[in-house]
C-alpha cells in the first residue's frame, strides 16, 4: 500500500515537472523577444527540474543518493537564476532599442549606470 | 510561384546583386579606402621591392632547393610511415575472427585480474592509468600543446594598449560575486572529490580537472582578472603543467621498466577501497587533474583577453 502510494506521488511530481518542460518548450518557440523566452526557459530551468529531480527522490526513498539530488536542486537554483540574470543583464546594456520590445523605468536607467560605474563609463566612452 | 521567387533571389545572389547580409547582419561600417600620395609612394615601394626578390636569382635557387626538397622529404616521410603501418597491420590476426586475443583475453584479463594487478575498484581507471597510462599522457600532452599553441598565435603584442573590447562583460555584478561566493568553493571541492576518488568511483582527472577549471573561470568572471592574477599567471600555468607531465612520466616510465622486467618495483598498492590505494594510480590522477584543470582556465582566459 505504502509502496503504490510512494509510486503516485512520485510519478505526480514527475509528471508536474514534464508538464512544465512542456510548457517552457512552448514558450521558447512561442515568444519573439529574448527576455520574454527567458522567461519561460527560467521556468523550466528551477521549478520544472526540481518537480522532476523530488519525483525521483520520492522514488529512491532515504539515502544517500536523495541527498545528491537535494545537492542538484539546489545548485541549480543558485546557477541558473544567475545565468539568466546576467543574460537579461547583457540584454539591457547592449540592446539600443529596448523601449520597443519592453517597457522601461526611465528613472532606472540612471540607477543602473551609477550602480556599475565603470560598466555605465564604459558604455559613454563607446557612444562618444 | 515563390519557388520561382526564391530561385530568382539565389540568382541574383550569385550573380552579386544583391547583398544577404544588409539590413539582415549588424556590420561594423567600413572606412572607404583613400588613394593618398603617401599610400600611393608605399604601393610604388612594395611592387620594387616584389621585382627585386623576384629578379634575385641567387637567393631563389636556395628557396627553389627547399621546395622541392620539402615535397621529396613529406613524400618519402609518408611512404615511409605508411610502409611501417601496413607492415605491423600485415603481422595483426584477421578483424572479426573471434578468436583473437582482443575478442576475449584481452578484456577477461581486465575483468578478472584488474583490481589485482592494479588495486582500482574502478576498472576504466586501472585501465586508462595503469594498462594504457602511456595513452593518458599523450592525451595530456595534447591539451599541453595546443594551449601552448594558442598561447603563440594570440598572443598579444607587447606595449600595445589594450582594446576595450570587455564594456558588456558582467564587471563587478553584485548578484553574480555573492552567488560565486557560496559556489566556487562547493565546486572546487567538488573536482577535488571526483579526482580523489578516481580510483574508486567513476570520476578521475579528466572529468575533476574540468569541473575545477569550471570552478576557476566562475571565479574569474566574478572578480575578474585582477584577483586570479595573485594565484594563477602565465608562469604558474607552465610550471605546474610541467611538473605535472614530467612527474607522470618519469613515475610511470619507472613503473613500466620495472614491471617490463620484473623488477621490485616498491610502490605499494595497498588494500583496494581505501583512499591511499592502487600504488601510482592516485599521484598519476592528481596529475592529469593539475593540468586539465590549467588548460581550461588558460583557454578560457587567452581567448577572453590574449594571455593571462
Amino acid at each position: 500500500m505504502l509502496e503504490w502510494f510512494r509510486f503516485a506521488l512520485g510519478s505526480l511530481f514527475l509528471f508536474v515537472g514534464i508538464v512544465i518542460f512542456c510548457v517552457q518548450l512552448f514558450g521558447i518557440f512561442r515568444y519573439k523577444y529574448v527576455l520574454n523566452r527567458m522567461h519561460a526557459a527560467a521556468m523550466g530551468d528551477t521549478l520544472g527540474i526540481s518537480f522532476s529531480l523530488v519525483g525521483l527522490m520520492i522514488f529512491s526513498g532515504l539515502n544517500f543518493v536523495t541527498l545528491k539530488f537535494a545537492l542538484v536542486v539546489l545548485f541549480l537554483w543558485c546557477a541558473s537564476p544567475v545565468s539568466s540574470h546576467l543574460i537579461a543583464r547583457l540584454e539591457v546594456t547592449t540592446n539600443e532599442k529596448l523601449e520597443e520590445n519592453c517597457s522601461v523605468e526611465t528613472d532606472s536607467e540612471p540607477k543602473m549606470q551609477k550602480e556599475g560605474s565603470d560598466l555605465g563609463k564604459a558604455i559613454e566612452e563607446e557612444k562618444a | 510561384m515563390s519557388n520561382e521567387k526564391e530561385k530568382s533571389r539565389f540568382m541574383r545572389w550569385l550573380d552579386g546583386e544583391k547583398d544577404i547580409y544588409e539590413g539582415n547582419v549588424e556590420l561594423k561600417p567600413q572606412k572607404e579606402y583613400v588613394l593618398t600620395p603617401q599610400r600611393l609612394s608605399e604601393q610604388e615601394q612594395e611592387r620594387r621591392q616584389l621585382t627585386e626578390r623576384t629578379n634575385d636569382v641567387e637567393r631563389n635557387r636556395v628557396y627553389l632547393f627547399f621546395k622541392s626538397a620539402y615535397v621529396v622529404l613529406a613524400v618519402a616521410f609518408c611512404l615511409t610511415f605508411i610502409f611501417v603501418l601496413l607492415w605491423a597491420v600485415s603481422w595483426l590476426p584477421p578483424v572479426g575472427n573471434a578468436a583473437n586475443p582482443d575478442n576475449n583475453e584481452v578484456s577477461a584479463r581486465y575483468i578478472e585480474r584488474g583490481l589485482q594487478e592494479t588495486g582500482a575498484v574502478n576498472i576504466v581507471t586501472g585501465m586508462i592509468l595503469d594498462y594504457r597510462a602511456f595513452d593518458t599522457l599523450g592525451e595530456s600532452h595534447v591539451l599541453f600543446v595546443a594551449t601552448i599553441t594558442v598561447l603563440v598565435l594570440l598572443r598579444k603584442d607587447k606595449g600595445k594598449k589594450e582594446d576595450n573590447d570587455r564594456v558588456y562583460e558582467p564587471k563587478n555584478d553584485t548578484i553574480l560575486q555573492k552567488v560565486a561566493f557560496i559556489l566556487v568553493p562547493m565546486i572546487m571541492i567538488f573536482g577535488i572529490y571526483i579526482i580523489l576518488n578516481g580510483h574508486l568511483s567513476p570520476g578521475g582527472g579528466f572529468s575533476g580537472g574540468a569541473i575545477i577549471g569550471a570552478g576557476l573561470i566562475l571565479y574569474l568572471n566574478a572578480f575578474g582578472f585582477a584577483k586570479t592574477e595573485r594565484f594563477f599567471t602565465e608562469k604558474t600555468y607552465k610550471i605546474v603543467s610541467f611538473c605535472a607531465l614530467s612527474f607522470y612520466c618519469l613515475a610511470k616510465s619507472y613503473s613500466f621498466y620495472t614491471g617490463a622486467n620484473g623488477l621490485e618495483s616498491g610502490i605499494p598498492l595497498g588494500t583496494p577501497g581505501a583512499i591511499l590505494s592502487s600504488g601510482l594510480i592516485l599521484p598519476l590522477n592528481i596529475c592529469v587533474g593539475l593540468v586539465v584543470a590549467c588548460t581550461m582556465y588558460a583557454f578560457y582566459a587567452i581567448f577572453r583577453k590574449g594571455g593571462f
